[in-house]
């Protein structure tokens, strides 16, 4: 591991048997997890490079045992990581050696369906997907779609700010939550914001959202559902320069279309792709657009029609239409088997998440070709376009000595090269531990001081996930002193009226 | 009261240390158009942001704007517009409600107050659309959060916090925005005749169709003043009218109004108003025209009540026939204006105990100075969340430097 994660507490891990006979008598039966074999799965999470038994696991079924664990925990001074499903893959949900992981994979219920209200209210353990089937049959679903949606719980989706490849039309979570319940560390249940459009007060549902599982453990989310498009097409559009597919996103962009996705590969993604799926995709291009157009039937026939105007005064070298949902469903089958589809031609991949303005996306990945060379590894690369969200996907096999220490530098420049380019270290993954030490390129230690203050409003005693996100951590009282320099200053000398 | 005029950011973070130093409450103004909405503040000084007017960088086909906080909203907006873009949240110009001179207000002061319009239901909020800020805490410190891009889960979105704090946590010296396209056609399905309830129904309805309204009001005949301009002309003879709209290309916007009115064909005959017409009617709902200042219910206190939007027909229907007030719906129930008749307390007591008891929230957008000093302002919260709140502003702003007593009753001039 070449994180370092806080030092453990001795003190704790020497109270390991009281501490599990606590937690047995606010969770009963098989809620509390101790034994090393049944720990296993609970190692890691969707970064799986990183494995770290957690003390003991607690798998609470309602917000009161929450409560009281936390409580608990918060009076004794242990240490918290909450966790969803685990697909993390910035490691959000990466066990400490001496702390409680607290699963709230029990949370499986949808509580209510309002569908006057265009809300459903649902417990966190509840996948994303099961939102959207539960309120399917009413044609409406829930927007954000993680492509780990059949997996993912909406818990998590709020701890990470999910997207997805809708997001560019539809937002990402943060945009289609409305109110949770939350419990504190000190066992506290509030709820945040309900079925009203705003909440009264700061906004705390929108702080929360993407937080990390670092200020508080949700009990209970309420998100918006919206009906779903009447029709939905797609192009599939080739190209013989990366360039030329930049500069068709731009144009689509900049002529007033907002597509419901617009996804890009580049070669070495698209002959991984092919030959997993078979979707037909033109292996002799260098990049494919996938642009979806979704609404009612003239709206998605007219502007299919205007994108693939726009495609071929690019240069687009091929260019297919979705006469039918099969057909659509095709175009995307490659797209969303990516993943899989590199993991079969190499034996590990790292999958990085950097956002860049969409103007540098040749930029970009002529950026990574350097790098690629540099550091000797293959990358292929699956962009949300429209969003100019990165995804990266570097080649390693860890069985090769140092070949993931340098995939892991390879990509430490890549996210380094998202902050030049005027982006962002990460679009949708979240920080974790992944990025955590990658925060100064991007952020001065006052803006990280003042997250953090944020933070210490929260949890004060750095009780919940901490080795998350933050590359320093410094004590509350610390960061909440207030230094006034040289005593009485004047105001600055300027024009008073 | 001095009024300290900063030149650049630099000078915010001077004159907020020097506040601190002196223990000196500054007030944070742009065009100081929305000075009157929030209890009596306890300040000494005036930091105004005027001088802080430039757009940084506009980058259309980026869909952002990068501009200082005290850029004129007016001078953005046109600028945005000649690329064919907007603000999709559709910024509420307050001017008229609070009877402040027109064009003016600043970027920083829309985002403070955080009030968004009509196309909330479709597009989202200020908060929705603030992708960055650069602003100076009340430690002193200037701080950035967020970024130049729309997908970005990097840190704390502390953007979220800013919008609609009214100045209370930081002052933003510079902001980076989401602008998108401007729609190609707009149409308007006028519904007529039917009572609040009802009309909430048909909006309920339409909000939950495959057709992708992007507006959905209900105006009671007492809201049609005379003076109310586009929308009193609209509904005459004096019935209710229920509007729903529907953007997008001009095919498509047809295409879905035909549909529509189809779809609520239960509700009665409807009628289409199309783009230049549609936008006066849906400017004149996003500012509150009926409720003027200048208009006939000038005197009145006006109320924002947000509300589950499913029951808000109700909610304002007994509300209005109880105080004798007017109200006005948008967000399909789920924002509703009320002006009410002058009394002691605004009807604060009542207000509150039914918002509550239906999960929504009452702020007095609009009284005079007295009155705002009796009647909490911003809806009181719960004790759990109200401390949580207090935790995350002194996290901002521990010595209360900034805007103190904006927010909360409790502060001694």
């Amino acid at each position: 591991m070449t994180i370092m994660m806080p030092a453990s507490d001795q003190a704790v891990l020497g109270r390991r048997d009281a501490i599990v006979a606590a937690l047995r008598a606010i969770v009963p039966g098989e809620g509390v997890i101790d034994s090393a074999a049944e720990m296993l799965p609970y190692e890691s999470d969707g970064l799986m490079a990183y494995r770290q038994p957690p003390m003991v696991v607690v798998l609470p079924d309602t917000t009161e045992q929450v409560s009281k664990v936390l409580r608990y925990c918060f009076d004794n001074g242990i240490k918290v990581v909450p966790r969803g499903s685990g697909t993390s893959l910035s490691g959000g949900a990466l066990p400490l050696a001496d702390a409680v992981l607290l699963g709230l994979g029990k949370f499986k219920r949808i509580r209510e369906i309002d569908f006057d209200n265009r809300v459903v209210v649902t417990e966190p353990g509840v996948t994303n997907l099961a939102i959207s089937q539960a309120v399917a049959d009413a044609g409406f679903y829930y927007a954000p779609d993680p492509s780990s949606q059949i997996a993912c719980s909406i818990g998590g989706n709020v701890a990470e700010n999910s997207g997805g490849v809708h997001c560019l039309k539809y937002g990402m979570t943060t945009n289609n939550v409305l109110g949770c319940e939350i419990v504190l560390i000190n066992g506290e249940i509030l709820k945040v914001g309900g079925k009203a459009c705003e909440s009264a007060g700061y906004d705390l549902m929108g702080v929360i959202t993407g937080s990390e599982g670092l200020l508080g453990v949700i009990t209970e989310v309420t998100v918006r559902i919206l009906q779903k498009p009447q029709t939905a097409r797609a192009l599939m559009v080739g190209f013989a320069q990366v360039e030329a597919a930049g500069e068709c996103v731009a144009r689509i962009i900049g002529a007033g279309i907002i597509p419901g996705g617009m996804e890009m590969m580049d070669r070495p993604a698209i002959h991984a792709a092919e030959a997993f799926v078979h979707a037909g995709y033109p292996l002799d291009v260098e990049a494919l657009l996938i642009i979806e157009l979704d609404g009612p039937g003239v709206e998605v026939d007219e502007l299919i029609t205007r994108v693939e105007a726009i495609a071929q005064g690019c240069g687009s070298t091929t260019c297919q239409i979705s006469t039918s949902e099969q057909e659509r469903l095709l175009f995307w089958a490659g797209r969303k088997a990516a993943f899989p589809a590199v993991g079969r031609i190499s034996p590990d991949y790292l999958c990085m998440d950097g956002t860049i303005p969409r103007g540098a996306l040749p930029e970009a990945l002529a950026r990574i070709r350097t790098l690629s060379e540099k550091y000797g590894l293959g990358v292929a690369n699956v962009f949300h376009a429209g969003d100019g969200n990165l995804h990266p996907l570097i080649l390693y096999d860890a069985n090769k000595p140092g070949e993931m220490d340098r995939a892991e530098a390879f990509g430490a420049d890549i996210l380094r090269a998202c902050v030049e380019l005027g982006g962002v270290l990460t679009g949708e993954h979240g920080v974790g531990i992944e990025k955590r030490d990658l925060m100064p390129e991007m952020f001065s230690d006052i803006d990280l001081n003042q997250q953090q203050r944020l933070k210490c409003a929260f949890d004060a005693k750095g009780l919940l996930n901490p080795g998350k996100v933050f590359p320093t951590l410094h004590r509350c009282a610390e960061l909440g002193r207030v230094h006034v320099h040289g005593g009485k200053l004047a105001f600055p000398d300027l024009p008073r009226f | 009261m001095d009024t300290l005029k900063v030149r650049d950011a630099a000078d915010v973070g001077q004159v907020v240390r020097a506040a601190l130093a002196s223990e000196q409450p500054l007030e944070i103004i742009g065009h100081g158009t929305k000075r009157a909405i929030g209890q009596p503040m306890v300040t000494n000084a005036l930091l105004d942001l005027s001088a802080l007017n430039a757009v940084v960088a506009y980058e259309p086909n980026e869909l952002i704007i990068t501009v200082q906080a005290g850029a004129p909203m007016a001078d953005v907006l046109s600028l945005i517009d000649s690329k064919n873009q907007q603000f999709a949240f559709e910024p509420v110009d307050t001017s008229a409600l609070l009877g402040t001179p027109a064009n003016r207000g600043t970027i920083g002061g829309m985002i403070g107050a955080g009030l968004a319009g009509p196309r909330r239901v479709k597009a989202g909020g200020v908060r929705d659309h603030l992708l960055g800020a650069h602003a100076v805490s009340g430690f002193g410190d200037s701080f950035k959060t967020g970024g130049r891009v729309v997908k970005n889960v990097t840190g704390y979105d502390l953007c979220k916090l800013l919008a609609g704090s009214w100045g209370t946590l930081a002052v933003m010296t510079e902001v980076t925005l989401k602008v998108m396209p401007r729609a190609e056609s707009e149409r308007t399905l006028v519904l007529r005749g039917l009572d609040d309830v009802t009309a909430n129904t048909a909006m309920t309805a339409a909000l939950g169709s495959p057709y992708d309204v992007s507006g959905a009001a209900h105006l009671p005949v007492s809201a049609l003043h005379p003076a109310g301009g586009a929308l009193a002309d609209l509904g005459s003879p004096r019935q209710p009218l229920t509007l729903l709209r529907l953007e997008g290309i001009t095919a498509s916007a047809n295409d879905r109004a035909a549909s529509l009115a189809v779809a609520l064909g239960r509700f009665g005959a409807s009628d289409i108003v199309e783009d230049g017409v549609s936008a006066a009617l849906w400017n004149s709902i996003r500012d509150v025209a009926p409720f003027a200042a200048h208009g006939a219910l000038g005197a009145w206190p006006v109320w924002r009540i947000l509300a589950p939007p499913a029951s808000g027909g109700a909610f304002g229907q007994a509300l209005a026939r109880e105080t004798g007030g007017d109200v006005i719906y948008d967000w399909g129930g789920g924002l509703i204006w009320a002006a009410l008749p002058p009394s002691a307390d605004a009807r604060a007591t009542l207000l509150r105990q039914r918002a509550a008891a239906i999960g929504g929230h009452a702020t007095l957008i609009r009284a005079a100075e007295p009155l705002r000093r009796t009647v909490d302002v911003f809806h009181p919260l719960d004790g759990g969340v109200a401390a949580l709140g207090e935790r995350v502003r002194q996290s901002f702003d521990p010595k209360h430097i900034l805007n103190r007593g904006r927010l909360a009753r409790g502060f001694n001039a």
